[in-house]
C-alpha cells in the first residue's frame, strides 16, 4: 500500500505540471492575441504610456514573449513555477491582491454550498436508493427510477432558474409578507439569491440545487448496488441462519452496497468544487466559480492559473483518498 | 466535470467499469454479429427506446429541415407585439423582440444538435483511438497517454470550458465543439482503454497473433469490435450531456451569442420574465430537457441490450 501511495503521488507531479503548463499557455495566448490586460483597468480613458508601462511591469505582464504570438513562454513558466513552489506565491491580480487572499475569501462560500450539496445527496440519495433497491419492481422503485432520470436530464441552470423564481421570489415573497416568520427563514433561507447578512442560511437552497443531479446519481448507484447484493450468497446465508430482517439488511446488505456509493460521493466532492460555477452565477454567490469566470474575462492569468490548478489538485487528492478508502472498505481490493 | 461524469455515472454507474461483451473464442464473427442482432431485436421491442428515438428523429428533422416545421422567419420580428402569449397566429407566442417563438425554437435545434454531434464524433475518434493505443500497447505508450488524459481529466469541466472559450473569443459552433472535445475525450479514452485491456488477453486474440496478424489488424479487426460496446453506450449518453453543456455555456455567456437562435439563448434571454410569462422558458426548456432525456434513455436501453449478462 505504501508503494502504491508513493507511485500515485509521483504521478501527480507530471499531471500538475502539465495542467499548469496548459493553463499558462492558454492565458499567454490570450494576452498575445488580445493585448495587454492592464489596459482594461482604465476602460475608455487614455492614460499616459509611461503609466501603462509602469503598471505592466509591476504586475509582471512585461515579459517580451507575451508579444510573440504563439510563443510558449517557457521562461515565464519557469519563473511562475519557482514562485509557486518555492515561495507559495501564486501571483497577484490586476488590483495587486494576492491570489491566495482571493481564494481564501471565495472558498468559504463554495465549501458551504458543496457541503450542503453533499449532505443532501448522501442522505436523500441513499435513502431513495435503498427504498427502491429493496423493493425492486414496486411502485416506489419506479418512482425513484423515473424521477432520477428526469433529474439527470434537467440541466442544472434550468433547475436553478426555476427554483430561484418559484421558491426564492414567489414563495419567498409570500413568506416575507408574514410577520410571525423569523427573518432567517423568510429572507435568509428563501432569499432569491445570496445574502451577506445570512451567509449560511441563504446558501442552503443553492446547495440543494447543486446537489440535485448528483443526488439522482447516488440514488441510482445505491439502487443497483443493493439489488446486486441482496441476491448474494452471504445475504441468503444470513437469512437462512434466521437473523432478524433488520440485521440482514442493515449490516449484511447495506454495508457492502454502500462501498461504491461512498467512493462516488468522494469523487463528487472534488467535482462539485469546480462545478458550482452555474449555481454560483444563478444565485449570485461570490465563490470560486465566479472568481475564475471574472478573472478569465479580464485576462488575469495568475488568478486563472492559480485557482484552476488548486482545484485540479483538490480533485486529484480526493481521487487518491477515494482509491485508498476503497481498499480499506473492501478488503478484496489490494494495492501492491 | 459536473454534467458529463454525473450523467454517465448516473445511468447505472457502469460506464467506467465496462462489461466484457461476450468473449467468444470460437467463431468470433458470428458471435459478435449475433450480439448486435440480438441487441437490435431487443431495442425495437423496447417502447422507451422507440419513443426516445422518435423524439430524437423529430428534433433532428427540425435541425436539418426547419422549413418543414415552420414557414415563419424567426428573424421577422415586430417589437410592437413583444411577449404576446401563445395564440392562434403564434402558437408559442412571441419573444421579447416580437419574433415568432415557435420558429425561434425550431431553428434553435440546429446549433445544439450540431455541436453535440460534432463533439461526440470528435471524442469517439480521439478518445477511442488513444484509449485503443494505450490499452493495446501498454508500457510507456500507456504511461504517456494516461498522463495526458489525467491532465485534461483533472480540469474542472465547466471552469475549463469557460477559460478556453473566453480565450477563443470567437464563439461559433466549431469552437464550442472543439472545447467540448478537448475536455471530454479522456473519459471515453479511459472506457476504451479498460475494455481493450480486458479483451486483449483473450484466446482469440492470441490465436490471431499466433497466425501472424499485424498490430493494426489485431487492434482494428479483432479487439475493437469486441471492445466498442461500452464506448457506444457512453457516446449516446454524452450526446445528451453535450446538448445540455452547450445550453449551459450559452447561458453563462461564453457560448453562442445573441443573433443566433439556440435553446440556450432563448432560456438566457427570458429568464427574468419567468414569473410573468412562464411560457417563454417553458418551450425551450421542454425541448432541451426532452432531447437530453431521450439521449440518456437511448443510452440506457442500448446498454441493457448490449449486456449479455442481463438476458
Amino acid at each position: 500500500m505504501g508503494r502504491y501511495i508513493i507511485r500515485r503521488l509521483l504521478q501527480f507531479i507530471p499531471t500538475a505540471l502539465g495542467t499548469m503548463l496548459l493553463l499558462h499557455y492558454i492565458t499567454s495566448l490570450a494576452i498575445q492575441f488580445s493585448g495587454n490586460p492592464v489596459r482594461a483597468l482604465f476602460g475608455d480613458r487614455q492614460p499616459p504610456p509611461a503609466m501603462i508601462d509602469a503598471i505592466t511591469k509591476r504586475l509582471g505582464y512585461d515579459d517580451p514573449c507575451l508579444d510573440q504570438k504563439g510563443s510558449l513562454c517557457i521562461k515565464l513558466f519557469g519563473e511562475r513555477l519557482q514562485s509557486v513552489f518555492l515561495h507559495f506565491d501564486f501571483g497577484i491580480n490586476l488590483r495587486m491582491r494576492p491570489v491566495t487572499d482571493l481564494v481564501a475569501e471565495a472558498i468559504p462560500f463554495t465549501l458551504k454550498i458543496v457541503l450542503v450539496a453533499i449532505i443532501f445527496e448522501a442522505v436523500v440519495g441513499i435513502a431513495a436508493g435503498v427504498i427502491a433497491g429493496l423493493r425492486g419492481g414496486s411502485f416506489s422503485d419506479y418512482l425513484v427510477k423515473i424521477s432520477t432520470v428526469f433529474l439527470i436530464s434537467v440541466p442544472i441552470f434550468v433547475l436553478g432558474i426555476v427554483v430561484r423564481e418559484y421558491v426564492g421570489v414567489k414563495f419567498g415573497n409570500t413568506l416575507r409578507g408574514q410577520d410571525w416568520i423569523p427573518d432567517v427563514i423568510s429572507s435568509g433561507v428563501f432569499a432569491s439569491g445570496f445574502k451577506l447578512e445570512y451567509p449560511f442560511a441563504s446558501l442552503i437552497i443553492p446547495g440543494l440545487v447543486l446537489g440535485a443531479t448528483s443526488l439522482a446519481t447516488t440514488a441510482r448507484l445505491t439502487r443497483t448496488s443493493i439489488m446486486e447484493n441482496i441476491r448474494a450468497d452471504y445475504v441468503r446465508t444470513a437469512k437462512a441462519k434466521g437473523l432478524a430482517n433488520k440485521r440482514v439488511i442493515g449490516v449484511h446488505t447495506l454495508r457492502n452496497s454502500l462501498i461504491p456509493v461512498i467512493t462516488y460521493l468522494g469523487v463528487d466532492l472534488g467535482a462539485l468544487m469546480g462545478g458550482a460555477v452555474v449555481t454560483e452565477t444563478i444565485f449570485n454567490v461570490p465563490g470560486i466559480g465566479r472568481l475564475v469566470t471574472q478573472a478569465a474575462r479580464t485576462g488575469e492569468a495568475p488568478v486563472v492559473i492559480g485557482v484552476v490548478t488548486m482545484l485540479a489538485l483538490v480533485f486529484l487528492v480526493t481521487n487518491l483518498i477515494v482509491d485508498l478508502l476503497y481498499a480499506v472498505l473492501d478488503p478484496r481490493i489490494r494495492y501492491e | 466535470m459536473s454534467d458529463l461524469t454525473s450523467a454517465a455515472a448516473a445511468v447505472g454507474g457502469e460506464a467506467a467499469a465496462p462489461t466484457p461483451t461476450g468473449p467468444a473464442p470460437a467463431g468470433k464473427k458470428e458471435a459478435s454479429a449475433s450480439l448486435w442482432a440480438d441487441a437490435r431485436r431487443q431495442l425495437v421491442r423496447d417502447p422507451v427506446f422507440v419513443v426516445a428515438a422518435i423524439y430524437i428523429l423529430l428534433v433532428t428533422s427540425m435541425a436539418l429541415f426547419p422549413w418543414l416545421w415552420t414557414r415563419t422567419d424567426p428573424r421577422a420580428c415586430d417589437v410592437k407585439f413583444h411577449r404576446t402569449p401563445p395564440n392562434a397566429e403564434h402558437i408559442f407566442g412571441t419573444n421579447i423582440l416580437g419574433c415568432d417563438y415557435y420558429a425561434f425554437n425550431v431553428y434553435g435545434a440546429r446549433p445544439s444538435l450540431a455541436i453535440a454531434i460534432l463533439a461526440t464524433t470528435g471524442i469517439v475518434v480521439i478518445g477511442g483511438l488513444s484509449g485503443l493505443l494505450a490499452g493495446y500497447f501498454g508500457g510507456w505508450v500507456d504511461a504517456i497517454i494516461s498522463r495526458i488524459m489525467d491532465i485534461f481529466f483533472s480540469l474542472p469541466f465547466l471552469l475549463g470550458a469557460i477559460v478556453f472559450l473566453v480565450v477563443v473569443k470567437d464563439q461559433t459552433i466549431f469552437t464550442l465543439a472543439f472545447v467540448l472535445v478537448l475536455l471530454a475525450w479522456p473519459t471515453i479514452a479511459r472506457i476504451m482503454r479498460s475494455s481493450v485491456i480486458s479483451s486483449k488477453n483473450l484466446d482469440y486474440v492470441h490465436a490471431a497473433k499466433a497466425v501472424g496478424a499485424t498490430n493494426g489488424r489485431l487492434m482494428f479487426r479483432h479487439i475493437l469490435p469486441n471492445a466498442i460496446a461500452p464506448m457506444l453506450v457512453y457516446a449516446t449518453i454524452t450526446l445528451g450531456s453535450f446538448v445540455s453543456a452547450e445550453a449551459t455555456l450559452t447561458f453563462l455567456g461564453v457560448g453562442l451569442q445573441a443573433p443566433a437562435q439556440s435553446w440556450g439563448i432563448a432560456i438566457a434571454q427570458h429568464q427574468v420574465y419567468f414569473l410573468e410569462d412562464p411560457w417563454l422558458l417553458l418551450f425551450p426548456c421542454g425541448l432541451l430537457v426532452g432531447t437530453v432525456l431521450s439521449f440518456i434513455l437511448m443510452g440506457d436501453a442500448l446498454r441493457d441490450a448490449l449486456d449479455p449478462k442481463l438476458r
